[in-house]
């Protein structure tokens, strides 16, 4: 039974990348071996930790005997037992010992910490190859942060694996082994009483680190609440200025502040709580020594150096008992920052190159939809492209207009396979586009965006950016062509003025300009304009319309625009509703029609609300 | 690239400067994170959030000294214990009474670390928010120019890693007087002890603060250099994720791919070399610790052996050697995070010290019900820069009830005019009048009750639908939220959501399309029942449908109250009751559409033009009339 739910929460777990869901124990572990297996791939480096970790040890250990050995030898020497001479090795042999152990750990600390970037050199390599390829269809449902925090944070869990949770057990392990078969084999009663904090500190130690991880994401939570409330102020201060609400803001900072104040109250509270309990039994411990090995050196039992050398071993094990909690933690990091991890790595690449595919070969540039349906996640009730078909031949424009929802949009992210049709296909120049490569899909079907992402960079590489090793004098024609270059020539860098999100800010229609810009660089053999000239006046928009021309002359132009003046000149015009064609033909053809285009068209032209309510009457309330 | 030099004399730069632009990740401008050790201006203002809690201070630092003591005397105690305790001849009772007091100090040390780490840690988190708060309330009130050209990313890294950096500074001060009296302590007991015996052991003290001073410059480059590798890689990925879409669709993932790794190998050696100059203190340390061991073996031994010292001395002087390096360690640590915590310090005061323009006046009154919302401007000059003004001598009065379109290029002044009314800024000179009184002498918030604005852009906040309508106007119930709703169209949309009016919005409305987020902030402005309603249209073209319902909702959210709106869509303009024609801040033409286009001027010009927005006016156009205007 237990296995089902298992595979169950696999199989949703395919559809939904979160990195807020939790990490089942079989993923947990099968990470943990995963990371060690990768670890390994660097044999030296890893090897080389854990001997460095084994000699390390074994230095720490003999520092006590040596101290206990040179307190005895003392006394021997002032008892008149020995010669003053045999003092000399005692003092040299420290020395080498605690040199040594410098040495070691270097080694080891060093030789761990370099597995864990090697580790996380691998990881990011493969995490950006991966994001970088997985479809559209992914990242709609995934929510970006999730992806930054899981390249980022868990990122970071993996890499200290290596050294706070392997190394450290094997550290650990030998310290408390070797010491206490050290300590019991001198005396049993005495070694028992100064190893009696270890599993108290130990167990206080996992509580607590376990206890604030939880805590402390419950806190990143809390924190992140606070820094959104703080951040939609900020950004929004003039809402916030227009509706003098500045109390109303003051009252949800603090709500927000208050709750993640007490969180981090309490944790403070976990932490001073537990440290101190363990520091009071390592000191309750070191007392009883003190009494019971007082004792024994006075009745003769055991010598000074004896107790001298359970005093130091005490002191030198406290460290690390108190780090055990870490250790814990790093196991625990590591498998939940892992399994999101690797569930990210392995993700299926939906749209892909097939097998053996050739590069598309452009000869007379013909798109072809013969078809086409497709439905968002399957959703196949809902279609929102439906059997649609039609051809266009190089130099032709063809235009796309309907209401809000018809699926204009999800039509044009077809052509470049941004989503795989459900049904039917799209071919050019008779080759099916999910039979040739990928790459050669997407130079040969460029889109301009609605909304476009801008790289903060200059804005040279931002038009060049599907080209970047191109003469700067063609990246300055497109700009010429998108009606950019005077813009851009007014700016204080020129053509390396850095833009996008830290750099100069541009208004919508100049980031359009820019993304039609870059889009012209790829010279395509389609060429498609998804809403992207919403915010350029019509001025402009004329001017850009007439340099276009020139490269229209050789592709397929497909514009999708509200605004009709944006696709009169075309071709053809099809008009969408329901994801269905109910309208096509040229600009006069369909004013002739009658039909929904003509009414689109009075209202366009006349904007006067109460006649184009009549004529659209009943296409309003749609959302 | 030789190529295109020849043939183009106008190349955008012609220097011969080679270009990489094939790049991935941001270019970033760091911010300094080193100030001066000391500084006296930003010690006082931190002074002035730590004063609340003075009695707090008092405690720990009290409780940091006893702690330290309480450490300092236990090696003295083993001392005893081996030298009177454990002496052939002692009584076992000596023996038993030095471990009962060992008991009373660790219990005493235990006490005193939890107090000093509750009350530490604690105040520290405290003067934390309360400086977070202090920031947050003061960036309510500072002027909107400041916050207009103040990125909200540079404020936000105020608000958080600067106040983070200030309370680990706070924390780490405390425990820095602790591991002083420690340092210095150690030193005492020793000196005491045996003096020379000590003198020799101490000779390393100065060496590991050398060593470790030395040490530490190179290593903070070292560890820069490698969070610097590292958040730029970060950024890289970021932008990898954020700009996926564009990626994929310019067949950029492969290049990208290699441009990463390069990125990613950059962040690898630094994070070696880092990691290399951090361990190489651990050897050092070792050595100078095992040197000290030695010594005291030996020399310690020797004078054992001469009778000079006991043998408990020699232990507890061993039991000193491996403390002496935690104390420097962390005073050398300490050292940078004062000097962290000064440069954060220094900003945080610059934040907080910007001034506040406009405040409410002394003997400020409210706005009341009683009064109309009629709006005026009397002879009003208004400029960001004063020498700059905006607005000349703008004279005009809206009656109540009246709906008032603005109309003119981008620059002319419209923005600013609205700004005015809700008194965003103050004029320099004439006046502002709402409801028949200066602006200056009602309170601030009573005028954000009297007037409703819409913003040109539609700014929801991450929470439901009904908290969104609502917002700020907490007398409105839920009854008065729906009624918005359906006023002005928003209703049955909202209904068609998963959870209605308790439906989240993502990421400020992004489930929503920009029509319908349109909407959502008509219901909030109409919400609040407000007596002047001041907007500021949309110019983005949205589709004909939406613009219809738009329009509706405009005209429902205008009735019974006085308008202002800065209109750019012919629809608009025509609905209004007059319209004030604003250029080169100046009102240049006033009157009812048809007034105006029989006096033929730009209005009438423009509205030939046939252009569906007001804002695509051409420029020749503009031109021709600046000179008329001026």
């Amino acid at each position: 039974m237990k296995k089902t739910a298992q595979s169950g929460q696999t199989a949703s777990s395919d559809r939904k990348f979160r990195r807020t869901a939790s990490v089942d124990r079989e993923a947990g572990l099968g990470a943990i071996a995963r990371i060690t297996r990768m670890a390994f791939a660097y044999p030296v480096r890893a090897g080389l930790a854990l001997l460095a970790t084994v000699a390390a040890v074994l230095m720490q250990l003999s520092i006590p005997v040596i101290l206990g050995r040179a307190v005895d030898q003392t006394q021997a020497v002032a008892a008149a037992k020995a010669a003053p001479e045999t003092l000399y090795p005692i003092a040299l042999l420290l020395f080498l010992a605690s040199v040594a152990r410098g040495l070691f750990t270097l080694v080891q600390n060093y030789t761990a910490e370099s597995v864990g970037h090697a580790l996380a050199r691998d990881i990011r390599n493969a995490v950006y190859g991966k994001i970088q390829s997985l479809p559209f269809s992914f990242h709609d449902r995934t929510h970006s942060g999730d992806l930054i925090t899981v390249g980022m944070l868990d990122l970071e869990g993996v890499r200290m694996y290596f050294s706070t949770a392997l190394v450290r057990t094997v550290l650990l392990g030998l310290l408390i082994g070797l010491g206490a078969t050290l300590l019991l084999s001198t005396d049993v009663t005495l070694g028992l009483l100064a190893l009696s904090f270890v599993p108290f500190a130990g167990w206080r130690s996992t509580v607590m680190r376990l206890a604030l991880r939880r805590t402390w994401l419950i806190l990143q939570e809390r924190l992140g609440v606070l820094s959104q409330v703080m951040e939609e102020n900020l950004a929004g201060i003039r809402v916030v200025r227009a509706f003098a609400s500045s109390d109303f803001e003051m009252d949800k900072f603090d709500v927000a502040s208050k709750s993640a104040l007490e969180l981090s109250h309490q944790r403070i509270e976990t932490r001073v709580k537990n440290t101190s309990a363990m520091t009071l039994a390592f000191f309750i411990s070191m007392g009883l020594v003190l009494y019971v090995g007082g004792r024994q050196v006075t009745s003769g039992e055991i010598t000074l150096g004896t107790l001298a050398t359970f005093l130091t071993f005490m002191t030198i094990l406290q460290m690390p008992v108190r780090q055990l909690g870490m250790m814990v933690n790093g196991y625990a990091r590591a498998s939940t920052c892992g399994a999101r991890l690797f569930a990210l790595i392995d993700h299926e690449t939906e749209i892909d190159t097939a097998p053996g595919a050739p590069d598309l070969k452009i000869t007379k540039g013909t798109l072809k939809l013969d078809h086409v349906s497709f439905a968002y996640d399957g959703d196949t009730d809902r279609p929102a492209v439906s059997d649609i078909s039609f051809e266009a031949h190089k130099g032709e424009t063809v235009g796309i207009v309907g209401p809000p929802g018809s699926g204009k949009t999800t039509l044009m992210h077809l052509i470049p396979r941004f989503y795989d049709p459900t049904q039917g296909s799209i071919s050019i120049d008779g080759q099916d586009i999910r039979e040739v490569t990928l790459s050669s899909v997407r130079r040969a079907v460029a889109v301009v965006q609605q909304d476009s992402f801008l790289f903060t960079t200059s804005i040279e590489n931002n038009i060049a950016y599907a080209n970047p090793f191109t003469e700067t004098r063609e990246i300055r024609g497109v700009a010429e062509s998108a009606q950019l270059h005077d813009y851009i020539l007014g700016l204080p860098g020129k053509y390396g003025t850095i833009v996008g999100e830290r750099g100069v800010s541009l208004s919508g229609g100049q980031r359009q300009r820019l993304s039609i810009a870059r889009t012209l660089m790829m010279k395509p053999a389609v060429l498609i304009f998804d809403d992207s000239t919403a915010a350029i006046d019509a001025g402009t928009e004329n001017r850009i319309r007439t340099a276009l021309k020139d490269y229209a002359k050789d592709c397929v132009t497909l514009i999708v625009a509200h605004r009709l003046a944006s696709l009169m000149h075309a071709d053809r015009i099809l008009f969408l509703e329901d994801g269905k064609i109910i309208e096509q033909g040229s600009h006069e053809d369909l004013l002739k029609l009658g039909g929904r285009y003509h009414a689109l068209h009075a209202l366009q032209m006349r904007p006067n609300t109460e006649i184009a309510a009549e004529s659209l009457a009943g296409k309003v309330d749609q959302p | 690239m030789s190529q295109s030099k020849q043939g183009e004399p106008l190349d955008p730069h012609e220097d011969d400067r080679p270009r990489m632009r094939a790049v991935v990740g941001s270019d970033r401008i760091e911010e300094e994170i080193f100030g001066r050790v000391f500084d006296g201006k930003v010690t006082q203002r931190i002074w002035q959030f730590v004063r609340p809690y003075r009695r707090n201070v008092i405690i720990s630092v009290a409780s940091v000294v006893t702690f330290t003591l309480s450490q300092l005397t236990i090696p003295l105690l083993i001392r005893y214990a081996i030298d009177t305790g454990m002496a052939p001849d002692a009584p076992s009772s000596i023996l038993l009474g030095i471990v009962a007091l060992f008991g009373v100090i660790i219990g005493i040390n235990y006490i005193a670390s939890r107090v000093q780490e509750l009350v530490t840690g604690k105040m520290a988190e405290d003067v934390l928010f309360d400086m977070r708060r202090a920031m947050f309330s003061h960036l309510q009130r500072v002027s909107l120019s400041f916050m207009d050209k103040t990125e909200v990313g540079r404020l936000m890294s105020r608000l958080q890693g600067d106040v983070n950096s200030m309370q680990e500074f706070l924390e780490t001060s405390v425990l820095a007087i602790g591991d002083l009296l420690l340092l210095f302590g150690i030193v005492a007991v020793m000196l005491w002890l045996d003096w020379q015996l000590a003198l020799m052991v101490l000779t390393v003290i100065p060496i590991l603060f050398g060593v470790r001073i030395l040490w530490l410059s190179r290593a903070r480059a070292a560890f820069m250099a490698a969070h610097e590798a590292n958040s730029i890689t970060n950024g890289a990925l970021a932008e990898a994720i954020h700009g996926v879409r564009a990626v994929q669709a310019m067949d950029r993932a492969r290049l990208n791919g290699e441009l990463y790794g390069q990125l990613v190998d950059n962040t690898y050696k630094a994070q070696l070399r880092a990691s290399k100059l951090s361990q190489i203190m651990i050897p050092i340390v070792d050595t100078l610790t095992g040197s000290a061991m030695a010594v005291v073996a030996l020399a310690g031994g020797l004078m054992v052996v001469s009778g000079r010292i006991e043998v408990g001395v020699m232990v507890a002087f061993l039991f000193y050697i491996q403390r002496f390096f935690d104390p420097i360690r962390s005073l050398t640590m300490q050292y940078s995070v004062m000097q962290r915590a000064m440069a954060s310090g220094h900003r945080l005061t610059e934040v907080l010290d910007v001034e506040v323009d406009v405040r409410d006046a002394e003997d400020a009154t409210p706005l009341g019900d009683d009064d109309d919302g009629s709006v005026e401007f009397r002879n009003v000059t208004f400029g960001y820069n004063p020498e700059h003004p905006v607005l000349k001598d703008v004279s005009f009065r809206v009656k109540s009830g009246e709906t008032v379109a603005l109309v003119g290029p981008t620059g002319s002044g419209k923005s600013s005019s609205m700004a005015l009314i809700h008194r965003f800024y103050d004029v320099q000179e004439g006046a502002v009048l709402v409801g028949g009184r200066d602006v200056r002498d009602v309170t601030q918030k009573s005028l954000g009750r009297h007037i409703a604005m819409v913003l040109q852009e539609p700014y929801l906040f991450t929470g439901t639908v009904r908290e969104n309508i609502r917002y700020a106007t907490d007398w409105a119930d839920d009854a008065a939220v729906v009624e918005a709703a359906i006023a002005v169209g928003a209703h049955d949309f909202i209904e068609a959501l998963p959870q209605g009016y308790d439906t989240m919005l993502a990421e400020r409305g992004s489930n929503l399309s920009l029509g319908q987020r349109q909407l959502l902030s008509f219901a909030r402005a109409l919400v609040t029942d407000a007596k002047i309603l001041i907007m500021d249209e949309a110019t983005a073209n949205i589709d004909s449908y939406t613009e219809m319902q738009i329009q509706k909702a405009l005209q429902r959210l205008l009735e019974g109250r006085t308008g202002l709106v800065i209109a750019h869509r012919l629809a608009t303009i025509r609905n209004a009751d007059r319209i004030l024609v604003l250029q080169q801040g100046q009102i240049i033409e006033q009157g009812d559409h048809d007034s105006l286009i029989d006096h033929g001027g730009l209005y009438a010009q423009l509205y030939q033009l046939n252009y569906a927005s007001f804002d695509d006016i051409p420029e020749a156009l503009t031109d021709k009339d600046r000179s008329l205007a001026t």
